[in-house]
């Protein structure tokens, strides 16, 4: 195969890993705009979602397709129900103390780790895609689910930005995000509004792995990666800023299917995990931030 | 103040003398368990002086840590060297790391100080798998036990093995000791408490704390070297992030800002999770429970508590 070809193929492939990580990612950013907490178990929600589809694809006598439509409704509704759940027995206990909940939230992916390797088991395994689609192009065939994961997540990203500016939920939730006090002063339930973010953010992870589960498996240490590079994504983008998270959702997807493609993934990590080192020592707003 | 001097000094010299007796008193497993956790409370306390007492919050010490631990090992085991001048190289290493990520990171504070030192040991992680034809990557690589004799006496059999783990310890704790009851220890605590109102006394936090952060570096990096030479293995596992993750939740259990804390919380969670996997192999969540609970419920750990509670001369 030539180059062009080749370079395609690097792109496509890294479209339709920007775009799972900017589902991710949203969600982490979310919670870090409203409730200014940085969770660390945000990889293990996303593991969740994944191992959750696994169970429901697997025990419920459906078709594959349908089985699999019904995971992308249950799982995120689960695990947003599981992260709701620690959000009032944790996180509002410590009063989002940031450094408290970073802790706090460490062992909470340890908890998590362990209940998906107790009941799952240390095994990857695999998820059938909901449809069989090849596309042929003149150098190679690509799978047509794979694209369908790329509509699926803008779909998802941009139900989530109509929630966000054209619902009440949403107004609430970015008036919290400006300020909690007054916001409470005008009879806002903070601590719905919390748990409500802390559990979209969970779910939009969940959404993620569901539909990248039949490309990839379900494993319980699967949470790892995806945790890694939200944070870069989120930290690029500039920290709470969903427009900025996009952008470097895409920059950083984009250039790690090519990277990965053509040098090594290892490498492409180290480089990925000293640029947000440097860009928080250096330009603390995120590359696509406002200067605070 | 005399008397509270007297005091520490007896507490401090007599838990030295207890874990002397231990040897003799004890099986060979606890003993051999001890001196583990002797080498990690090393760690620990290193991890201590910078979030304990200086109140940064790093995610990132298993980079000192295995900075320390590969630069004992490889010299070693590519060229030959011997333990001692390892040993050295792996203390230097240790604070050459910590200085320079901290000449970086410490231009950030609070939850960005936390991201940029768990992205800065990721990196080192990853970077250690990248040059896995030096550094035997994933697999890491033992030390042979012919290259961890020291004049002499093999660092392999248990008894040398015990007092090398007692030694380290000792030397750790009482120069941690006199570090914070030093009048620059005062300032590290100051630079937790208040910075804005340090700087205004005409201290420089910047340097104060990178100060700091190189001491807690080179008490990563001895414990990382010893412990690959006392136990006889290098490996890349050691510079992952739980690696980061034990020394914080050895200080919160055993209480941040204590002396004595980072050993009694390595202690306990050692055994905690020793004796928990003899009837559950879920390790994973005792730690897990034990971060979550010591955060909502005993944030101050034993020793804090204790302090709060009476024993207030407990430095």
């Amino acid at each position: 195969m030539s180059f062009g070809p080749f370079l395609l193929l690097a792109l496509l492939e890294g479209t339709v890993m920007a775009a799972v990580l900017a589902l991710t990612a949203v969600g982490l950013s979310l919670v870090f705009g409203v409730m200014r907490v940085v969770n660390v178990a945000h990889g293990e929600f996303f593991m969740l979602g994944a191992v959750g589809a696994w169970f429901i694809t697997y025990y419920l006598p459906l078709p594959p397709g349908l089985a699999w439509l019904v995971a992308l409704i249950i799982a995120p509704l689960v695990v947003g129900a599981i992260a709701a759940l620690a959000d009032v027995t944790i996180l509002k206990r410590l009063k989002y103390d940031p450094e408290a909940t970073i802790v706090a939230t460490i062992g909470l992916l340890y908890i998590l780790q362990q209940a998906a390797l107790t009941f799952y088991g240390p095994d990857a395994r695999p998820v059938e895609p909901p449809f069989s689609l090849r596309l042929q192009f003149p150098w190679f065939g690509y799978s047509g689910y794979k694209l369908f994961v790329v509509a699926a997540a803008g779909a998802i990203l941009l139900a989530v930005w109509l929630f966000m500016t054209r619902t009440k939920a949403g107004l609430v939730m970015r008036a919290t995000q400006v300020d909690m006090e007054t916001a409470r002063a005008f009879g806002i339930n903070v601590d719905r509004v919390y748990a409500g973010t802390f559990a979209l953010g969970a779910a939009l992870a969940a959404a993620a792995a569901v539909l990248i589960v039949p490309i990839q498996q379900a494993h319980y240490l699967m949470g790892h990666d995806p945790l890694l590079l939200s944070f870069i994504v989120v930290i690029i983008g500039g920290l709470g800023s969903i427009r900025g998270t996009l952008i470097a959702a895409l920059l950083i997807g984009l250039s790690d299917g090519v990277i990965s493609m053509f040098f090594s993934p290892t490498l492409a990590k180290i480089i990925a995990t000293l640029l947000v080192a440097m860009v928080l020592v250096f330009r603390p707003q995120g590359l696509f931030g406002a200067r605070a | 103040m005399k008397g509270e001097t007297g005091k520490i000094w007896t507490l401090h010299l007599a838990v030295i003398a207890a874990l002397f007796a231990a040897q003799f008193l004890l099986p060979q497993y606890h003993a051999t368990n001890l001196a583990r956790i002797m080498v990690l409370a090393v760690y620990a306390m290193g991890y201590n002086i910078a979030f304990g007492y200086t109140g940064l919050l790093s995610l990132g010490h298993a980079l000192f840590f295995a900075a320390g631990m590969y630069a004992m090992g490889l010299p070693i085991w590519q060229l030959e060297w011997l333990p001692v001048p390892a040993l050295i190289l792996g203390l230097v290493a240790g604070g050459v790391m910590a200085g320079a990520v901290g000449l970086l990171a410490l231009r950030t504070a609070g939850v960005s100080f936390m991201i940029v030192t768990l992205m800065f040991a990721q990196a080192g992680y990853l970077t250690l798998l990248y040059l896995n034809t030096w550094t035997g990557g994933d697999e890491g690589f033992v030390v042979e036990r012919a290259y961890r004799m020291i004049g002499g006496v093999d660092l392999a059999a248990d008894t040398p093995r015990y007092l090398a783990a007692l030694g380290l310890f000792s030397a750790g704790m009482l120069g941690c000791l006199w570090l914070v009851r030093s009048p620059f220890g005062r300032v590290m605590v100051a630079m937790r408490e208040n910075e804005e109102r340090s700087r205004m006394l005409g201290f420089n936090p910047f340097r104060v704390k990178l100060i700091a952060l190189v001491i807690s570096g080179l008490y990563a990096g001895v414990a990382g070297a010893a412990y690959g030479l006392l136990f006889g293995y290098v490996g890349a596992t050691f510079a992952t992030i739980q690696y980061s993750i034990l020394p914080m939740l050895y200080v919160l259990m055993g209480g941040a800002g204590t002396v004595l804390g980072p050993f009694l919380g390595a202690l306990a969670m050692f055994y905690l999770i020793d004796i928990a996997s003899g009837f559950t192999d879920a390790w994973l969540f005792v730690v897990g429970a034990a971060l979550v609970a010591l955060i909502l419920f005993a944030p101050k750990g034993i020793l804090g508590t204790l302090r709060e509670r009476g024993l207030k001369w407990l430095p």
